[in-house]
């Protein structure tokens, strides 16, 4: 099969590989419909994310229809499915608690050292990303084995188009569980760092939520554009000194919650973002955490901290202080996708969420790694790049 | 040779065993310094090169009684036991008899008896009079806080004999043992809580392939 690989940094291409098989009784090969490049994928792509090797096929946020299922899968031979990006076994502790990106059991044993050592825990699996999640091969390709395909896949009904369901497979469920985790009451005045596709959908849930104002913080107009039609007041933060934008437009207590929808990756020349730049460079393992370094300083005392951006290692001068001082609640954590599609279709399904608005391009599977490029420079008019495997050239 | 030796037992008497009299005589001044806290054998830290006992636990999400039941049926271990080939009965008082991969495509094998068990509980077994490997491990379940399932402890120690054999198989168990057993009891939970052993190959022929290097 055809499928997008990684090479090194800054090198993806898509090549010919082995067609994926049957391996364990509850999975599910999956033929991919549309895959989405995804703001996580450029961590990949930068090279900052460890345990990525050469020939890894990338890809969490995919759909299509089952080709060939396992014994012990549920699923049925030509449904329609979308497949969340984290792969959850449903029977251990964590899965019953509903905190599926956390299973005990996905992750195979021989790559769980690793993270173990990192995280104190192992981490569980995730498609198409580092082997510190598994190494399982990702959904940027015409076929996907699915393990697990009893309890991860949902069945979407034909009425709904792909683009309409995709993002059910990650970006949806991030935004709206980031939104959660900001525990919104309905005066609250929320800033979220970051108009990408997660920020955008951040913003969408908090509206929902009730929140009495959702501030947006970009550097993109056309970014920002989007997040003022949602309803957002917007920030560009080339422009504006944005704690003190944000301690006026919250009448000077500091904003209920913050956000922070941007990750590992932080854009600007904020003198701490700069240094944090060379230290990722010469790879001595700094995360640069300026936006959310950021937002713990505007957020109010007792304020909600919530964040749906990646993180994958340390972080120098981190505001240690504040967070104790402030009294701080801070949320985090990859998404528990399996938790919220179901829900989430319904709202897709009687139309208050819209999820289509922040697709900018749709490209053929061929034509993947000129996706990845612009993505990723040109990032104020691709705002999200869905991938067709049959879409012709 | 101490006859009494157990899984479980005490560092002390793994020194014994050994009959590495000196080391033993530093061992047991060090253990009288330390505290006696909560913390299993396991976690406590040992000096290098003592690698003889090794143990774990984890949590799985069954009942007691079943995770008894299936590991009371050793021929059930290589399943979820990387270096284990296979265990097939070896006659009356519960014989057993362990065949482990060693290097060079080579087995190694252990007779062992049921030393002492108790329904739904523990099993401990050990390895008969003039083994090549003087080997013991135990494996306990108990009952996890509200409906967490079952805590499973394994420990299990051995003591290679000197010579080229022995060394052989001190360079099959010094293969990091604590890795080892932690790995083998994750697969037993893999097993026990979804029915399979995650793995992330793409192909059925990439599996042998991963099956060759480990083993
Ligand atoms: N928690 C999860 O499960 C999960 C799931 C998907 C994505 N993510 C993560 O969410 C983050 C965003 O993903 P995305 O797809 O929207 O990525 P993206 O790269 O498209 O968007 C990031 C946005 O942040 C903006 N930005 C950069 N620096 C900023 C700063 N200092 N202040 C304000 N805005 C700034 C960029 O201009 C960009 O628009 C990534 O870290 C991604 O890995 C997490
Ligand atoms: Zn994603
Ligand atoms: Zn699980």
């Amino acid at each position: 099969m055809r499928a997008l690989t990684w090479h090194g940094t800054k090198d993806v291409r898509v090549d010919t590989v082995s067609d994926p098989e049957i391996i364990n009784s509850r999975d599910a090969i999956i033929r991919v419909t549309s895959t989405a490049i995804c703001g996580s994928d450029l961590h990949l792509y930068d090279g900052v994310i460890p345990a990525v090797r050469p020939g890894d096929v990338l890809g969490h946020e995919f759909m299509g229809e089952v080709v060939e299922t396992g014994a012990n899968s549920n699923l049925e031979k030509g449904q329609r499915v979308v497949v969340p990006f984290t792969i959850s076994c449903g029977g251990c502790f964590h899965c019953k608690m509903q905190q599926y990106s956390a299973c005990d059991n996905s992750n195979p044993v021989e790559k769980q050292d690793l993270s173990a050592t990192l995280y104190g825990q192992p981490m569980s699996a995730l498609f198409g990303y580092s082997h510190l999640t598994g190494g399982y091969s990702g959904g940027q390709a015409e076929y996907v084995r699915v393990p697990f395909s009893d309890v991860g896949p949902i069945v979407v009904p034909d009425h709904l188009n792909d683009d309409q369901v995709l993002f059910l497979s990650d970006i949806l469920p991030t935004g709206w569980m980031g939104a959660e985790n900001a525990d919104i009451e309905p005066d609250d005045t929320v800033a979220v760092w970051g108009c990408g596709p997660v920020g955008l959908f951040a913003i969408q849930s908090a509206i929902m939520m009730g929140a009495s104002k959702v501030i947006a913080i970009d550097h993109y107009p056309n970014r920002l554009a989007l997040a003022k039609k949602l309803g957002a007041e917007i920030i560009d933060f080339r422009e504006t000194d944005v704690r003190e934008a944000l301690m006026e437009m919250s009448g000077g207590i500091g904003v209920d919650a913050v956000i922070d929808a941007v990750g590992m990756e932080s854009h600007g020349f904020a003198i701490d973002n700069i240094i944090d730049v060379a230290k990722q460079k010469v790879g001595i393992g700094a995360d640069r955490a300026s936006a959310l370094k950021q937002a713990i300083m505007a957020v109010r005392f007792g304020g909600k901290v919530s964040i749906p951006g990646v993180y994958g290692g340390m972080s120098d001068k981190w505001p240690l202080g504040a967070i104790m001082e402030k009294g701080l609640q801070i949320r985090s954590g990859q998404t528990h996708v399996q938790k919220y599609t179901k829900d989430l279709l319904a709202k897709i399904e009687d139309g208050t969420l819209d999820t289509t608005f922040l697709i900018s391009h749709r490209l053929p599977l061929e034509k993947a790694a000129e996706g990845y490029k612009n993505f990723k420079e040109q990032q104020n008019e691709w705002t999200k790049v869905v991938l067709k495997p049959g879409m012709a050239g | 040779m101490d006859q009494k030796l157990k899984a479980g037992a005490g560092v002390s008497s793994l020194i014994l065993a050994t009959g590495a009299v000196a080391l033993g005589a530093f061992l047991s001044h060090r253990h009288r310094l330390r505290t006696t806290d909560n913390a299993s054998s396991s976690a406590k830290r040992q000096p290098p090169g003592d690698l003889a006992l090794v143990g774990r636990s984890v949590t799985i999400r069954q009942a007691r009684a079943k995770l008894f039941e299936y590991w009371r049926d050793f021929s059930n271990l290589p399943k979820f036991m990387e270096n284990l080939e296979s265990i097939e009965d070896a006659g009356a008082n519960d014989a057993l008899m362990w065949n482990i991969k060693a290097p060079a495509g080579r087995t190694v094998s252990v007779t062992t008896e049921i030393d002492s068990e108790k329904q739904d509980e523990h099993i401990a077994w050990r390895s008969v009079e003039g083994s090549d490997i003087e080997t013991s491990g135990e494996v306990r379940f108990e009952d996890a806080p509200g409906d967490r399932g079952t805590r499973v402890s394994l420990t299990m120690s051995y003591d290679p004999p000197g010579g080229a054999l022995g060394q052989l198989i001190a360079k099959l168990f010094q293969r990091e043992p604590q890795v080892q057993t932690r790995h083998d009891l994750k697969r037993f939970k893999m097993l026990m809580e979804t029915g399979e052993i995650a793995t992330s190959v793409r192909t059925n022929d990439e599996t042998r392939v991963v099956k060759q290097e480990n083993g």
